[in-house]
This record gives C-alpha cells, structure tokens and sequence, in this order.
C-alpha cells in the first residue's frame, strides 16, 4: 500500500470480513489514504462507525474506534465531539444505516454543523442482511424485499445533505479511488458538517441480482454513469438521466456548532464569575 | 498525491496471497501486467510491463496489491 | 446562620435531580422533551454550562442515549434524563452501554402508560422495563427515590454505582416525586463520596480494554487518554474486537451479569421501618411508599404488627431481606402503581413462607394510605 497510510490499519486484523469483490475495501483504502495526507494524528481522532457491512471498518482502522447501533453513530459522534471539541471525528455509514434508521441523525447533524466528516459508503443495498433495498436503491432496481423491483424513489443523498445544512458535500466513486482520496482529505479539512458519498458495489447483494457483473464490471458502471461536477452543471436533466455527478457539490463556510458552544459556556462562566465577584447572588 | 509520494521501483510488484480473496478487480483494470492465477488468486504475469501508475494498488479491496514498497 | 440553615432548600425532585448529578460531577447531558421529566433538560440547559458541562438537545430519545454514551467514553460523566415512552426508545442504546461498559445514568421519571397514557399522572409501570427493556441478558442497577432528598442522594450514588461497576445505571423516579416540593439539606461537598471510574496505568505494552480485574469490571480507558482500542456492542473478546466464539459469549455475558449480581451487597439499599416485631410486612417504593408509612402509623395505633420495607436499589432486587422477613412475616402487601410488577419479586424471594397480597392502582392517581389501610386490616 502506498506511502505512510499503512499505518493507519490493523493489518493483524486482516483479512476483511467483505466479500470478493466488494468495494468496501476500496473504499476503506481511500480513507487510510486520506488519513496519510492529512498526516492524521491517530491519538487524537476517533473513528465511529454503525451496523452493517461498511460499518465493520472501524475494526480495521488504528485509532480509538467505536462501533455503534443501527444507525446511531452520528448521535454518538455528537457526544464524543461535543464533549472533546479538540477531537478530530470521523464517522463511517452505510446507506440504510444513514438514510433509513438513521436518517433522522443525518439531518440533525447536518442542521448543527457539527464538524464531523461523514463518510456513507453507498451500495444501494442492506447488504449484511443479506440484499433487502435501501433508501439509496434506485427506482426499479432488484432486492430480496423488491422481487419485482423497489416502488419507492430513492434520496439523493448528496442533496438531502445540503438541503439539511451541511456544509461540504461531495460524492465519489470506487472507480475514481484518488478522487474519493481527495474529496475524504478535503472533507476533513473542512470545518463543519461533511458528507462524503462514496458509491461502491455489493456483488454478491446488489450486483447479482440487478445482473451489473462482478466487482470490475460494477466498477466500469461506475466509470460509465459518473459525470464530473464541472461538466454535469452544464448538461440538461435529460442529459444526466440515469448519470450521477461526482466530485465536491457543495461547499460554504457557516458557524460551527462546537464553537459556538465552547464560546457560549467561556462567556457564561466569565460573566458568572464576574457577578459573583460584584456580590450579585 | 505527489507530495507523499516515495521512490518506487515499477517492477517490485507484491501480492499478499493470503489477503487476495481473488475478486479480479486488478486482473480487469491492468490485464497486461496482472492475471489470475486459476481464477483463484491475483499474480503478476508480466510485471516487466508495470508502468507504476498503481491502479490496481488503489483498486485492490483486500489491500493486497503493493507496487514498490516493501511490506512485511 | 448556621451551617444547615445555609444548606437547607426548597426544591423539587426533580431540581434535585439535577443539584445530585452536579455534585456528583456531571459535566454532560443529552436529552429530548418529555412530560414529566423535563424540568431536568430546562435545569441543565442553564447550569452545566456554569461547570464547564455541556448541554445538548437531541432530535430523539435514541440520540439522546447514544450521545452520553459517546461523551462518556470521551471522558465526561452524562446523564440523560426521560419518562416512559422515551426510555422505551432508549433501550437499544442502554443495551449498548451495558454491553461495552460504559458509565452512565439514565433518569426515568415515570408516568402513566402504555403508550402516551396520562402523561401528567404519575405510575410505577416501568419496574420491569427498567429490568428487561433492552433485549438480551444482563445484569442493571436501578434505585428508586421516595423524597426529594433521597432523589438527590440517590442520584450521586447512581453515578458513583455507574462508575464503579461501569455499567448504565437507572434513577427509576416518579411523577409524585419528580414534581412534589420539600425541604432538602445538600451535603457539603466534603461530606459527598463521589466515585471515579478507575482507570488503566499508563505505558502498558499490551492493552486489554476489556480485561476484567478481581472486581469483574475492566479498566477501559477514556477516548484517546493513553491507548487505542475499539468499542462494539458485538460480543467481544479482552481485545475489545469482535468474535462469534461460544466459549468467549459465555463467559462475556455471564462476566456482565455477575459483576453487578457478585457485589448486591455493596450495591443493594433498603429501609426497614417497625420491621422488627412486625407479622405484615408492607414492601412499598417510591412515592407509594410514603402512603404505606401513613398507613402502617395508624395500624400501629390500632395494635397491628405491621412495617415497612423499602428497596432503594430496586434492582439487582434486594431478595436476602425479603426471604429473612419472610421467615417473620405471614403475610406481605405490595402497594404498587402497577398490577403487580415488583411483587412478582417478593412472591419469588418469599417462597410460599408469607402469603403476598397486592393493593394495585392503575388510574393515574397515588395510592392512599386508606387503600393500604384496608388492606392491613382486611388480610
């Protein structure tokens, strides 16, 4: 593996649990190598993550590392950020685990502008339980709980991010690993509320039953229905039907919700202090 | 991602056996240089031809593949 | 002024509540608006902050659980704070808590149920909930005040037992209590135990987070204080990593339950009240209690044998005292607010040696002495 992101890893605990071909490994290989270019401090950051198959992450990653319930890991990076704002936190999901059971602490956190970056690996698919739809399954496409194909529209995660107030929002691919290197960088460094969708394949869950192939025949889907951002802003929906945009959707700068709140408990006690000192009971 | 980028050595390509789960990811993106060894497991075929780029190093979802470092 | 005058005030449990949990060193809260329990957010809100604390209101009863999970293993001592529909929403996360050890106290003032009930009426139907709520084996601490001083005691002595055994520990109040207004004297700080959850020495080559010591609870270290390591709710080995071995599951669940079940001695607290002479034995907690002392005065007045017993810890369920009472005793009443939950309990630990009678009340509305009366004189 490339330069010092080695070292972010418990290599004894390898190999994964991730089924052949799974793009949760790249994935989790982008983020290692994202840790390496920040120069991540691994004393000081803290990896959450929730329930399910992108959720076994953490297990692989060296840092102080939790391992939540079913959606929650937002709700418990909220109290490990609130209590040790100095904290770097990033927190690992998957797509039902953020948009379905957890959905809820998704666009809480995204109101705050909480500076946590959140990395939701997107494979359209529960795939733990063994392939039952997402609220990121596309209209129509195949699960164990959609024989005939979902009823439902999914999120546009990406858009539901911005729409709740995050303040960086980019999306990613297996395909374009190096990108989805930067976007998890650029995330991070970023002050505030980051999400990062990372669009990855289940083969065995999602791949199988929708015949998309294998790992590399996912990963050429993904090559083929991404457009990059710069270049999507220019074509007509009609033109993107069926494509998704990659790259950084979204960027401002608005306050942070620790900050502020270091900053209100700091003047409180100041004036605290100060009226006790004027005797003022 | 230059800036952290060390030396390498294009031909010292290293396959982790036990790591590989033999997906063929690496195989498809780089067939000249990577195949699979009875469809089981990745090995480099031609590694005279490996130019560097790494792609099959970042798309390895097993963290098996390293081009021009040494892994213990 | 002397000391105790200076100390004396006049509070409502639930501010009590809040005065114990700062004593105790609170310095985190998570919570989301529920009747009757919500005074303690309001209160918190205004003072943590004052302590260096922080407050934080959630969007649900899940995300308040798991947020003082999270700052607990960073470091800070939480609370959250909630009735009975919330703490049913919060036992995915209590399960979480006792099955990675993390310290924390979780208050439920209840009310009348199920479901939305009478939200302003006071209940005793969250006894067994507080027991089994969460889904799997294992072991909880709950203690249940019966004035607002004790709510304020019970309170530091929940963080400290959450602490100690790191372990949620729950403060099962009521609406009677969390609302009444009497006289407390808040202990100097000096006179206050407060316990520390103990922490791993420094520069250990090997870290084992989840490695018990002669007490059954592990030195887990806060978030990035000295190690790395990792936190689940999957069955874990001393690692802290996750494993499907029998023979670790075994002894993990089973290490879980007999750390709280090994130590009752130290944990469990009861009161007994004109016990010694008595036949009939009233066995009464939280606000009932207070009906039953009524009761058990006039009875005396008219001869009868009859006292008082109080589980404080109400769970692990003080099961010693009720068998040696039950070796005195022909008969015991259970007041409750319920149909009959925690006499469940007594019937188990008596064994057929007293008869148990319930007086059971699910209308909202405390259980009178009268009601208690009657049944002494009826038995």
């Amino acid at each position: 593996m490339q330069n010092n992101a080695n070292k972010y890893l418990r290599s004894e605990k390898l190999p994964h649990i991730w089924c052949p071909g799974c793009g949760n490994g790249i994935v989790l290989g982008a983020i290692t190598r994202a840790f390496g270019l920040l120069n991540c401090d691994q004393n000081n950051t803290v990896v959450v993550s929730g329930i399910g198959c992108s959720s076994r992450a953490t297990g692989y990653l060296d840092f102080c590392t939790l391992h939540t319930t079913h959606g929650r890991a937002l709700a418990f990076a909220t109290g490990i950020k609130m209590a040790r704002p100095e904290l770097k936190v990033f927190v690992l999901m998957g797509d039902g685990d953020s948009t379905g059971i957890g959905g809820n602490h998704f666009i809480h956190a995204a109101r705050r502008n909480i500076d946590l970056t959140a990395i939701i690996f997107n494979n359209s698919i529960y795939g733990m339980t063994g392939g039952q739809s997402s609220p990121l399954s596309p209209l129509n496409s195949r699960a164990t709980t959609a024989p005939q194909g979902t009823f439902e529209r999914p999120f546009d995660l990406a858009e539901l991010a911005q729409g709740a107030g995050a303040t960086y929002v980019a999306r990613g691919t297996t395909y374009h690993a190096n990108m989805l290197t930067q976007l998890i960088r650029n995330g991070a460094d970023h002050k505030g509320f980051s999400v990062v969708e990372a669009v990855t394949a289940c083969p065995i869950s999602y791949g199988r039953r929708n015949k998309m192939g294998n790992g590399y025949d996912m990963l050429l889907w993904q090559k083929e229905h991404s457009v990059p951002v710069e270049k999507a802003r220019k074509l007509t929906p009609l033109e993107m039907e069926g494509k998704f945009a990659i790259g950084e959707l979204y960027k401002a700068d608005a306050p942070e919700f620790t900050d502020i709140y270091e900053r209100f408990i700091e003047e409180k006690q100041k004036k605290n202090k100060e009226e006790r000192q004027r005797g003022v009971n | 991602m230059s800036e952290t980028t060390p030396y390498r050595n294009p031909q010292n390509i290293q396959i982790n056996k036990s790591w590989c789960k033999g997906c063929g990811i690496c195989a498809g993106l780089c067939s000249k240089v990577l195949s699979m060894d009875g469809g089981s497991k990745a090995f480099a075929a031609n590694p005279s031809l490996c130019t560097g780029c790494r792609i099959c190093e970042t798309h390895c979802p097993d963290f098996a593949i390293s081009i021009g470092v040494d892994v213990n | 002024m002397n000391d105790v005058a200076q100390l004396a005030r006049l509070m409502q449990g639930n501010e009590a509540i809040v005065e114990g949990a700062l004593s105790a060193g609170l310095r985190f809260f998570a919570g989301y608006p529920i009747t009757p329990s919500t005074e303690i957010s309001e209160l918190l809100a205004a003072r943590l902050p004052l302590y260096g604390g922080k407050f934080i209101q959630m969007e649900d009863e899940m995300a308040s659980m798991a947020a003082i999970i999270g700052a607990s293993l960073a470091g800070l001592k939480s609370l959250t704070a909630t009735s009975g529909p919330g703490f049913s929403l919060k036992q995915e996360n209590i399960g979480f808590a006792s099955m990675a050890e993390v310290p924390c106290v979780v208050v439920n003032v209840q009310r009348h149920g199920p479901s939305t009930g009478i939200p302003t009426a006071p209940a005793q139907g969250d006894v067994m909930q507080a027991r089994w709520g969460t889904h799997g084996d294992h072991s909880v601490i709950a203690l249940c005040p019966a004035s607002v001083q004790e709510s304020y005691l019970l309170t530091v002595e929940a963080f400290n037992l959450s602490e100690k055994y790191r372990t949620p520990v729950i403060l099962l109040t009521d609406e009677v209590i969390g609302h009444m207004r009497e006289r407390v004297i808040l202990p100097q700080p000096d006179q206050l135990k407060v316990i520390d959850r103990k922490k791993p020495p420094a520069g250990l080559e090997k870290y084992y987070p989840y490695r018990p010591g002669k007490d059954g609870v592990p030195a887990v270290a806060d978030f990035c204080d000295n190690y790395r390591f990792h936190v689940t709710g999957l069955v874990h080995d001393e690692s802290g990593f996750p494993t499907t071995d029998a023979d670790v599951a075994e002894k993990l669940i089973r290490r879980l339950n007999n750390k709280i079940m090994d130590n009752v001695d130290d944990i469990v607290l009861s009161e007994s009240w004109l016990t010694q002479d008595a036949d009939t034995i009233i066995v009464a907690y939280g606000a009932v209690s207070r009906s039953a002392r009524k009761a058990i005065k006039e009875a005396r007045l008219a001869g009868l044998k009859v006292g008082l017993f109080r589980p404080i810890t109400i769970w692990p369920f003080p099961e010693k005292e009720i068998d040696a009472l039950s070796r005195q005793a022909h008969t015991m009443i259970v007041p409750e607010m319920n149909l009959g939950q925690l006499k469940l309990e007594v019937e188990r630990a008596a064994s057929g040696r007293s008869r148990v009678i319930g007086v059971n009340k699910v209308n909202g509305e405390l259980i009178t002495p009268g009601e208690i009366l009657d049944t002494i004189i009826k038995q």
